[in-house]
């Protein structure tokens, strides 16, 4: 378990790494997917099977979906990836890396402290659902405000712009 | 699993974290941008989940429900903008649309 914890950890870690330095939008993605799956093995280590699954579906299966079919429409292709590459000198990586590691320093300072995790499996679907839909009940009513403002508002962005001169 | 510190745990979201931020510092193309936001919004609810494991307490998976629909509703519209500045302005620099009309 211990083992299986790390390890999944650092894929996490070196995938994500890899999806924010890649130059071509598709690798990218795919990082980003072996990421978001190697945090989903992170939530089921700790207990949590419910959000792990959700992960799986919503930001690896779904999310993910979205971005690939944008690059798809996008076509950026080899011209895109040497731009990018223009746009991404090495040097260009020395400020934000600082201000990345300052902000991870101060965290690894502040976090041993703290007591070990509990024990696994405390977490069944049962009470999260329980919990959600009786005190967090507001905040699911305004969840599904916010997805159907959203869904309207990419609605309203992407509509085609000779339709919208039209009108 | 009782050997795992919650330390160690919340570094690893700390790390997705700092790496989400620098990618979106040091990215200029737009959709880029947009999967570094995912990278971070994705480390706060690695954080929220290992706090309530941690605690043995329901209510960090529920943030963490929380936080995926508001990322949900972010990436659509975020991805329908990317799409309107690329026909608009034809490339994804966001250098091209700092400045106002007018």
């Amino acid at each position: 378990m211990v083992t299986a914890f790390y390890i999944a950890s650092a894929m996490a870690i070196v995938s994500t790494a890899l999806a924010v330095s890649r130059t071509n939008a598709v690798h990218a993605l795919l990082y980003l997917v072996l990421s978001l799956i190697s945090v989903a093995v992170l939530f089921l280590l700790l207990g949590a099977p419910f959000v792990a699954a959700l992960e799986i579906i919503v930001y690896a299966g779904a999310i993910m979906v979205l971005f690939v079919f944008v690059v798809m429409l996008l076509n950026l292709g080899r011209a895109g990836e040497q731009q990018e590459r223009r746009w991404m000198p090495p040097r260009a990586w020395i400020g934000p890396a600082l201000i990345g590691a300052a902000l991870l320093a101060e965290l690894a300072y502040v976090l041993p402290g703290l007591p070990a995790l509990g024990q696994e499996g405390a977490m069944a679907v049962k009470p999260v659902a329980i919990a959600m839909y009786g005190p967090y009940l507001l905040g699911v009513e305004a969840a599904a405000l916010l997805l159907l403002a959203g869904m309207v508002g990419a609605y309203h962005l992407g509509r085609e712009p000779d339709k919208e001169a039209r009108r | 699993m009782t050997a795992v510190p919650i330390g160690h745990a919340l570094l690893v979201a700390g790390v997705l974290f700092s790496l989400g931020l620098t990618g979106l510092i040091v990215r200029r193309n737009l959709l880029f941008m947009l999967l570094s936001i995912e990278v971070m919004l994705n480390a706060a609810g690695l954080a929220f989940v290992v706090a309530g494991s941690a605690w043995g307490q329901p209510d960090g998976q529920v943030m963490f429900v929380f936080i995926l629909t508001t990322a949900a509703a972010e990436v659509a519209v975020g991805l329908a903008l990317l799409l309107l500045m690329n026909r608009r302005f034809d490339t994804l620099d966001t250098a091209a649309a700092s400045s106002m009309r007018g």
